[in-house]
């Protein structure tokens, strides 16, 4: 049914990424928009290398993110070393089970997610499958529009080290395993950017 | 081009464009992407609300974020306070972190809106207009500023554990600025690209 509606490679046609005009496309190398000037391409360039590497870097990077503290808090001369989990078993111990939720979600449910999905975008994409297009174009909607909310718990880590400060003395301390989990977050978000939704219509049986 | 032509980011589906009525959403036939949305904000009220942000964005610079507890002291911090003290102490990473998301990056983005959106009300480009809205474009998937203001939730309830927290006014006034700016950055800018008119170079 929808393999009847015309694909812009069919009829010559490249749409610009950032201003949206319909080019002509000239079968150029470096072709760019004459309208805003970034470059055009029919897809995204080495898509599936680039977003196999920066999602493999990405899980590579989560596995200190999770096992190395992220926060440090000293208070009246306790000195008190989180990690993610631990952060939120803290948070539903002391008295807010609802944020705690949401922070399990965001740093450890959403990265998750993300690398199954994005695993099975790439395997699927790559063989060419006809199978759950429409289902699978969701999956990655879906991954784009949750993905920076992994961003959380570094942000709650900054803010808690930029408000709780007492003249020299620093109460709160950031430690390594934020920057890893911060990077993992960034590369994640990178490797969904460099996965191009159009490879997953590019398949052998809706061409005819 | 004779016919407006539009196509779908996500599945390369060529479409012809037509006008949307008030709260209609256009969407891709194969993969069910949004394609279009009409739009609420005039270019003016657009504008209006980048300046309100503007104004916002001041008030919570100058007024003390958060008052602190321990042991009897109170100490009142402002934001570029605690970012010079983190820069002085052995955080620099996370100063630098903390001036990008809550200093630079706003107010960059305010400017560059409002910049582009004061010329496009009388249909014209800015100067610099195509630099201003690749930048736009390119600081879109970074923008996170509910992400922010859930954090700063978190963070409070969190820092109550240890100290007494009394949260002050520039707290709230981020909370608002930051919520402006979500609702303007949900705006599709590439409609600006079609309602100005290039300048005769
Ligand atoms: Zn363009
Ligand atoms: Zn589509």
């Amino acid at each position: 049914m929808s393999s009847r509606l015309p694909r812009a490679s069919e009829l010559g046609l490249i749409g610009c990424h950032v201003c949206g005009l319909v080019c002509r496309d000239n079968d150029l190398d470096e072709a760019a928009c004459p309208r805003c000037g970034s470059p055009l391409h029919r897809r995204k360039h080495a898509s599936y290398i680039r977003t196999w590497a920066l999602l493999i870097a990405a899980f590579l990077l989560y596995i200190p993110a999770n096992l190395l503290p992220i926060m440090r808090t000293v208070s009246v001369g306790d000195v008190d070393d989180n990690t993610i989990l631990s952060g939120v078993i803290e948070l539903w111990v002391k008295g807010s089970p609802d944020l705690a939720v949401i922070v399990f979600t965001a740093s450890i449910v959403v990265p998750m997610l993300k690398f199954f999905a994005m695993t099975t975008l790439l395997v699927s994409a790559h063989r060419r499958s006809g199978w759950a297009q429409r289902q699978r174009a969701k999956l990655y909607r879906l991954v784009e529009l949750i993905g920076y909310w992994s961003m959380l718990d570094v942000f709650v880590v900054a803010l808690l080290t930029a408000l709780v400060q007492f003249g020299l003395l620093s109460l709160v301390e950031p430690l390594p395993g934020v920057v890893f989990f911060g990077l993992t977050v960034v590369l994640t978000m990178l490797a969904s950017m460099s996965f191009d939704p159009r490879l997953i219509w590019d398949s052998r049986d809706t061409h005819d | 081009m004779t016919a407006p032509l539009m196509i779908c980011e996500h599945c390369d589906t060529v479409y012809q464009r037509r006008e949307l009525v008030c709260g209609e959403v256009a969407r891709c036939v194969r993969c069910d992407a949004v394609l279009e949305r009409y739009h609420r904000f005039s270019v003016s009220s657009m504008l209006a609300l980048v300046l309100t942000a503007l104004v916002v964005f001041v008030q919570a610079n100058v007024w003390p974020i958060v008052t602190l507890g321990l042991n009897g002291q109170l100490v009142s911090t402002r934001l570029w306070g605690t970012i010079v003290m983190m820069w002085n102490d052995h955080s620099q990473v996370v100063a630098v972190l903390a001036a990008a998301t809550l200093f630079f990056f706003p107010l960059g983005k305010m400017l560059l809106l409002g910049w582009v959106l004061w010329f496009a009300r009388k249909g014209q480009r800015a100067p610099g207009f195509r630099w201003a809205m690749l930048a736009l474009h390119h600081i879109k998937p970074w923008t996170m500023s509910e992400v922010f203001v859930l954090g700063a939730l978190v963070a409070i309830v969190k820092a109550h554990v240890y100290f007494d927290v009394i949260p002050n006014a520039g707290i709230f006034a981020y909370a608002v600025m930051m919520l402006l700016i979500t609702v303007f950055a949900g705006i599709d800018l590439r409609k600006l690209w079609d309602m100005t008119a290039e300048r005769a170079a």
